[in-house]
């Protein structure tokens, strides 16, 4: 079982050795691999952007930027957070790495494009980093870039609003090649409902990948067209409605968010079993939740705009939708509690992620209520409120499944262990530090500090404060995980195929695995996820 | 990698998926269509008499004809006719640039009695005429773009069967790029009334 | 995966759906010389769905094809339906 006549994907030498191997490689393990590691290089550089943000805001007044500094900050940092690493994310990295495996493939349906989409994903993020320099400096429109201020400001919009086209493009070619996997590569006997749920949720994700992602592309595209050639679309002294931009925007990115959260529960609803050594609990419900997050989330999007001027009856609309939604993901909720209940538990790493995922997921979740019930919304919209909202939901949420996932897959990844004394130390401190650095601004929000100001009244001045602190924790916590990783990596004890005891067919192969996954594509008889 | 059979219907998948992501594409232009078109209905209605008929209709009949001489080039490469194959390729890519032809005089006409987005002219005329224009320039030209892309397309097809690469048990390649074609002409029919015909 | 006979399409139909085209084409322009008020866009629309539709079955091959590649052009039409009707939901009652 254990003796491959394959070497392992990290050593394997192909036409080329070294760098070289990689960058041409259309092996998805180290296409995966590749995704991860620019997604940590870009990640910092938002991070850092972000620590900025945090200690600007230690004290009202200007700290060490002034207001239009600060605007171009918090845009390249949302810009880079949304489209280059939570929107990728799991699926760039994970889903890669471990879809043909756990579905019993020797790669995905098409490889080539596989390394394009990386390539195009590179190009994009370049771009945009790019519009920090030269020029007028970096846009200060948020990520969101509303019309008609996205045509009008002076700052480099066109290598951001470019850059976030291009990176379009690799979310369409991956959400495409992830479909085609699906449909065409699972093995014999692996029939949709013996999937595994991590597959099934990369399933409904490509699928937003490929029909929302055009829209933004058009939407961008259409920005640009104002910038370059005035032709009115968003211009008021036009005819053109801004509340259209508004529309064809968030038809993309709300369905988006559900690109960032859906593999992420994925990875979770794979480590929860394991780590309670019990069978996932409603295996459908799971199935059908996911696909009916991913259908609804399309007919939400008017939530972000409650305050912009709508008509009442689209407010109605979208606001009844909005709590229709968030069913689905509750069911979720009881079915990771439901696996774990009576379950044998195992508060190892990747557990501990896993749950507190639930903790923040949760906190994120029920603060979206309060943002899709009208009255409320038009209390908290714009301000601190919305920030703490979506930074549970989308750092806490995919951020926590990230780290569990990574933490969970490591030994797979690289055929060797982490110290689990310091990723549980890291951890810790992350997680209190993320309390410190989040929690606050609901309090801020509800008590009427604005978003997206670099300044703010002295009554707000001690909760900010703490959320500073916050960050210089979370920051620490964060260094002590990637140091670990990154020396475990090179010199961690080696790990076994199967040190968790999962039961899904990624731990059924090597640690790494080889070049081609398996010597022989297998035969799925059972049911997955079954604990005796 | 080791040999992966072909899986023409997973390729067959794969260029329909891309095409429904086209379909979106231009979705979000009739998104902004239909609600510009509701807001501004009687400007839109006089503007578009600005556009020429005839032309439009020998356009859309063109493209028409193109995309049946490519979907019968599927027919022609299955019977091993490889010869009338390159014609029916080579009738469409001959088409396409005819299309291109008449745009760019339809366009150029334009341009010279000031109607482009951004003129000063245009923007004299009303927000209505604004937006008509704004959009048929946009949304035409975005088509143009993919024609463009097309020909090219085309240009792989006849010269991937002038090399045998195509062949009759092995010509799915060919099939996704007459899809490809479809659907440039599936987006005109629908530019054509909207633009031309609600006058 | 197995072969399966693959459906080769008559020339004769291809140039039979070209000339339909062709005088659906033509209608949707005569039809403009005649008052038609507000169903006048519903007609130009319907003659285009007609159109597409053709397209869609016989030159784009999905009337033989497998019925899933129906079941994906179906949702996507109806989902950009959908979209385009909640977006007109604001714009309608203003």
């Amino acid at each position: 079982m254990d003796n491959t006549s394959q070497e392992n994907y990290l050593e394997y030498r192909g036409r080329f050795k070294g760098l070289m191997g990689w960058l041409t490689s259309t092996d998805h393990k180290r296409i995966g691999l590749m995704y991860m590691y620019a997604i940590m290089f870009f990640f910092i550089i938002a991070a850092i952007l972000g620590l900025l943000m945090r200690i600007e805001k230690i004290a009202p007044g200007q700290t060490i930027m002034d207001a239009q500094t600060y605007n171009g900050v918090f845009t390249i940092h949302g810009i880079i957070m949304i489209f280059i690493i939570v929107i990728p994310g799991l699926a760039a990295v994970f889903g890669n790495f471990f879809l043909p495996i756990m579905i019993g493939a020797k790669d995905v349906a098409f490889p080539k494009l596989n390394l394009l989409s990386w390539y195009i994903y590179v190009a994009g993020s370049i771009l945009v980093v790019a519009s920090l320099f030269a020029g007028g400096g970096p846009p200060d429109t948020g990520w969101t870039f509303y019309a008609p201020y996205s045509f009008k400001t002076g700052t480099n919009m066109l290598p951001a609003v470019l850059g976030a086209f291009v990176l379009g493009f690799s979310s369409i070619l991956t959400g495409l090649n992830f479909i085609v996997t699906i449909h065409r590569l699972r093995a014999p006997g692996m029939s949709w409902m013996k999937m595994p749920v991590f597959p099934w949720t990369l399933y409904g994700t490509a699928w937003i990948q490929l029909l929302a992602t055009p829209i933004v592309g058009i939407t961008l595209l259409m920005v640009i067209g104002e910038r370059v050639f005035n032709i009115g679309f968003f211009d008021p002294a036009k005819g053109g409605d801004p509340i259209l931009y508004q529309h064809l925007f968030w038809i993309y990115s709300h369905p988006a968010v559900y690109i960032m959260i859906l593999p992420a529960m994925g990875a979770i609803s794979e480590i929860i079993p394991t780590f309670s050594r019990k069978t996932l609990f409603g295996y459908k419900a799971v199935v059908f939740s996911t696909l009916a997050i991913a259908f609804v989330g399309y007919f939400v999007w008017g939530h972000h705009m409650f305050t912009s001027g709508m008509s009442g009856t689209a407010l109605f609309t979208f606001s009844i939708l909005t709590f229709l939604v968030a069913i689905p993901s509750a069911i979720k909720v009881f079915n990771w509690v439901s696996t774990m209940h009576q379950g044998s538990i195992s508060t190892d790493v990747p557990f501990l992620w896993a749950a507190s995922f639930i903790f923040v997921f949760m906190i994120g979740g029920l603060t979206g209520l309060v943002l899709g019930a009208l009255a409320t919304n038009v209390h908290v919209h714009d301000t601190a409120f919305v920030v703490g909202h979506f930074h549970f939901i989308v750092f806490g949420g995919t951020g926590f499944a990230f780290f569990g996932a990574l933490h969970y897959w490591f030994p797979k990844i690289y055929g060797r262990m982490y110290d689990r004394t310091w990723a549980r130390t890291g951890w810790l401190i992350f997680f209190i530090g993320f309390i410190a650095l989040y929690g606050p601004m609901f309090y801020l929000g509800m008590t009427g500090m604005p978003r997206r100001y670099f300044d703010y009244l002295p009554e707000y001045h001690g909760p900010n404060i703490l959320s500073t602190f916050g960050a210089l924790i979370m920051v620490t916590g964060f260094v002590i995980i990637v140091v670990n990783l990154f020396k475990s990596a090179k010199s961690g004890k080696k790990a076994e195929m199967n040190p968790w005891g999962g039961t899904n067919l990624e731990w059924q192969v090597p640690s790494p695995p080889p070049l081609e996954n398996f010597d022989e594509i297998p035969t799925i008889d059972k049911a997955t996820y079954k604990y005796e | 990698m080791s040999n992966v059979h072909r899986d023409d219907f997973g390729s067959k998948l794969g260029m329909w998926l891309f095409i429904l992501t086209e379909l979106l594409l231009f979705g979000g232009l009739f998104i902004t269509y239909a609600v510009y078109r509701y807001l501004h209905v009687d400007a839109f209605h006089l503007a578009s008499q600005e556009l020429d008929v005839p032309i439009g209709t020998i356009n859309t009949i063109i493209l028409l004809i193109s995309s049946a001489t490519i979907a019968m080039s599927i027919t022609s490469i299955q019977q091993g006719r490889k010869k009338l194959t390159l014609w029916l390729i080579a009738s469409t890519i001959i088409l396409a640039v005819i299309f291109l032809v008449n745009k760019y005089f339809e366009w150029g006409a334009k341009f010279e009695h000031g109607l482009f987005p951004g003129s000063d002219y245009l923007d004299s005329l009303g927000y209505g005429d604004v937006l008509f224009f704004g959009l048929y320039f946009f949304m035409t030209g975005l088509h143009a773009f993919h024609i463009i892309i097309g020909i090219a397309v085309l240009g792989f097809m006849f010269y991937y069967v002038k090399i045998d690469r195509l062949k009759p048990d092995n010509f799915q390649l060919l099939e996704n790029g007459a899809l490809y074609w479809h659907l440039v002409d599936l987006i005109w029919i629908f530019l054509f009334p909207l633009f031309y015909l609600i006058a | 995966m197995t072969e399966e006979k693959h459906h080769i399409t008559p020339y004769k139909t291809y140039l039979a759906v070209l000339g339909i085209l062709i005088v659906l084409t033509i209608l949707s322009v005569a039809i403009t010389q005649i008052d038609l008020s507000r169903w006048a866009t519903g007609a130009a629309l319907l003659l285009a769905g007609i159109k597409s539709t053709f397209v869609l079955l016989i030159f784009m091959h999905l009337r033989f094809d497998q019925k899933i590649f129906k079941v994906m052009v179906g949702l996507i039409i109806a989902l950009l339906v959908v979209v385009i009707f909640i977006t007109m939901l604001d714009f309608l009652f203003r």
